[in-house]
């Protein structure tokens, strides 16, 4: 990308970035930032990935073949924590980054300065975390969920270096998402009211008041861990008065609306992508908006479907079921309004378009499985199955994992200048397709089989669809090497963009030229009749 | 904009959610342990009884009344109830034992936590003397007959007829180590 922003600077009056590797050092720039970002998270989605091919050819037979039991244990620890706050969460970020100004009519983040700390401390807290592995005792064991007192009392030494990693990730998103929200709530094009926005500066902005208010939480659970752990306390200690199951609590606190601070920047995407694919509006702006608030809202009051086997007394867990069942209202209204875009429109099948179809129907198909462990009564049978594995799974790789690329490779021509490769996108939306479904979905069938997540060996009874699902998993992650091919391509060069690159596409960010100047919007727009699709 | 609003309000604003969230994490730990007491929850007991109101002893039904002894994990000692179950009337003092060795060959601290299934019964149980109310100590091959008086509440539900009294014990030898180390 810097190659393609510098030769536009010499044929352009504004000023342009820094040479060498301190312009991404010292960079305050939100395109930079952005770029910074994604390429990070992508750098991460590969390590993660690696982690998750080696947990795949352990299961592709039954039996201890490729790794030791307790290495099996921190690769499925280490492959969700990387994935969760390494790929998926920057990726978002980065795309906010380059996006969310652009999309307003600002000329940067509110709080340049901030934004270079929030992305140079992430490379720190996921070295530290992956230094783990070369500690004595390994890298975290205790599932990405973390558990007391599995990640206390029973934790390899390696855990005070977990803690601080998990510490500086969180200051790192609270700086970010107090960014986002200044930037958005201060610093709109004047005219653009807050309903004129487009959904993805909606979506992140209520994404980014999830993050400040949970994120602290996890900074606050992982804080009693350490006390527990050095200083004698006893929150979640049992034998001193504490209670493992206070844990659980105070971490779903955190984790469900965690979960959704990985989807609802999805959803702002797909609601980018289809009108402009479909040539028609958004159909109904202000429910999807409303939607997201809900969803937003009800995420903090459903953290205990976690926990249904605890031991939750019965009407706690009928209310968490029926809480949790309302969820699927607010979704189903964006899922009702993405499919009634696309009705009667002339639709064209881009590479981004496959991506954000494929995210509807493969997220649905999550959601729906989500539904199903809602009942409490069936959740007993399948807690801790590969059954809730393949359900998280849909919804965060067809689901926030695809939006990701979906939003890559449609606002790709936009931040290079160049169209990628058509044809190499197209093949690498099936290959990916076609994998996450071959992976996933047979998960489904172990799961309601009995086979328990987190494993390295099981009954044979399961042996065929691990090895199905094994192949997908090497399919689909393969299949990210040409991804990666693509946009490097990309950068490189290529058929010129044009300024709006997409027929059918609205909003500020196709006013301006292809690829995008350094700095935009140093004057702020006046049209506000292209805000949003 | 319509009505220009200085960032700075906003990020000071923001950074009070920030702090507000933080303090709410810990918060959680005292409401959490409030929730469990005033509904029993978890089947958590309360601390030692002081009664509020004279219990009457209820003749006319009896309730059956379980013990049961675990070991943590880690812990080596032998712990087990004196009896394993005894039938009482609802309002009446009783007093039984847990019988506790250290087997070990080293001198160790040991605490034990109770829990009563069903949890709707756990605040039914007055405890005036239980043995969870501290620590234990115990030097090598040493034993102590621990002593639990208790009530069971005149007010417990007619169709509670039988309740589990469960101790686990845990070696906290190390924790109280630490503890002194700090002081």
């Amino acid at each position: 990308m810097s190659a393609v922003i510098e030769e536009h600077h010499h044929d352009d009056h504004h000023h342009g970035p820094d040479k060498g590797i301190m312009r991404w050092v010292l960079t305050t720039n939100h395109k930079d930032i952005g770029t910074l970002y994604l390429w990070f998270s992508f750098l991460m989605f590969l390590t993660g990935g690696v982690m998750a091919l080696g947990i795949r050819a352990e299961l592709f037979q039954p039996g201890l073949q490729i790794v030791a039991p307790e290495v099996f244990n921190q690769l499925t620890t280490m492959h969700g924590l990387i994935m969760v706050f390494g790929a998926v969460m920057p990726a978002f970020v980065g795309l906010a980054n380059w996006l969310v100004p652009m999309m307003i009519g600002a000329p940067d983040m509110a709080l340049p300065r901030m934004n270079n700390y929030s992305f140079w401390i992430l490379p720190f807290a996921f070295g530290l975390l992956l230094s783990t592995f070369f500690m004595d005792g390994g890298a975290p064991n205790y599932g990405w969920t973390f558990y007391a007192p599995l990640s206390t009392d029973y934790a390899p030494p390696s855990v005070t270096f977990f803690i601080f990693a998990v510490h500086m990730m969180g200051v790192s998103s609270i700086m970010g998402s107090i960014n986002v929200i200044v930037t958005i709530l201060n610093m709109r094009a004047p005219g653009m009211t807050l309903m004129q926005m487009p959904l993805f500066v909606w979506t992140w902005l209520i994404t980014a008041y999830l993050l400040i208010a949970v994120m602290p939480v996890l900074a606050g659970v992982v804080t009693m861990m350490l006390m527990d752990i050095h200083f004698a306390t006893s929150f979640f200690n049992a034998a001193g008065g504490g209670d493992p199951v206070l844990f659980q609590h105070v971490f779903w606190f955190f984790g469900h609306p965690e979960v959704y601070i990985m989807i609802l920047p999805a959803f702002g995407i797909v609601s980018a992508i289809i009108p402009t694919f479909a040539r028609k509006r958004l159909f109904g702006y202000d429910s999807m908006v409303y939607a997201t608030a809900s969803i937003a809202f009800l995420s903090f009051i459903v953290w205990a479907h976690h926990m249904f086997t605890v031991g939750i007394p019965i009407a706690g867990e009928l209310y968490f079921m029926y809480a949790t069942m309302l969820i699927a209202v607010p979704t189903g209204v964006k899922v009702f309004n993405w499919v009634a875009t696309m009705w009667q429109g002339a639709m064209t099948f881009e590479t981004p378009m496959l991506f954000a179809i494929a995210f509807v129907i493969l997220f649905t198909i999550g959601g729906f499985s989500g539904l199903m462990l809602a009942i409490t009564p069936v959740d007993f049978q399948y807690h801790d199955t590969y059954f809730v594995v393949a359900h998280f799974h849909y919804v965060l790789v067809p689901g926030s994992v695809f939006s990701i690329m979906a939003a890559v490779y449609y606002w790709l021509p936009k931040w290079t200048g160049n169209m990628y490769d058509e044809t190499l996108g197209k093949t690498h939306f099936w290959l990916s397709f076609i994998g996450v479904n071959v992976t996933f979905f047979p998960q489904h069938f172990i799961g309601l089989a009995g086979m328990p997540r987190r494993i390295p060996d099981y009954a044979l009874q399961f042996a065929d669809w691990n090895m199905v699902s094994s192949c997908g998993a090497f399919l689909f992650g393969f299949s990210q090497l040409l991804f990666m091919f693509i946009v490097i391509k990309c950068i490189r060069g290529g058929k010129k963009a044009t300024d709006q690159v997409w027929e059918g596409a609205h909003g500020l960010e196709w006013t301006i030229p292809s690829p995008a100047p350094y700095h935009t919007f140093s004057t702020p727009p006046t049209d506000m009749k292209e805000a949003h699709g | 904009m319509n009505e220009p609003v200085s960032p700075t309000k906003t990020v000071r604003q923001l950074l009070l959610v920030v702090v507000g969230m933080f303090g709410f994490g810990f918060a959680m730990v005292p409401l959490y342990d409030i929730m469990c007491e005033i509904t029993g929850f978890n089947g958590k007991t309360a601390g030692p009884y002081q009664s509020l109101e004279t219990q009457v002893v209820d003749e006319s039904r009896t309730v059956t009344v379980q013990f049961l002894a675990n070991n943590n994990a880690s812990m080596p000692w032998e712990f087990r109830p004196e009896v394993r179950k005894m039938v009482v009337h609802p309002g009446k003092m009783n007093e039984m034992n847990f019988y506790v060795r250290n087997v070990t060959n080293k001198t160790m601290s040991a605490q034990a936590v109770p829990s009563v299934t069903p949890f709707n019964a756990a605040e039914y149980m007055h405890k005036t003397e239980c043995f969870c109310f501290e620590q234990q100590e115990l030097a090598q091959g040493e034993d102590l007959d621990m002593p639990l008086r208790f009530i069971i509440d005149q007010n417990i539900p007619t169709e509670v007829k039988t309740l589990t009294l469960s101790y686990t014990l845990y070696d906290i030898t190390e924790q109280v180590e630490l503890a002194a180390l700090s002081e």
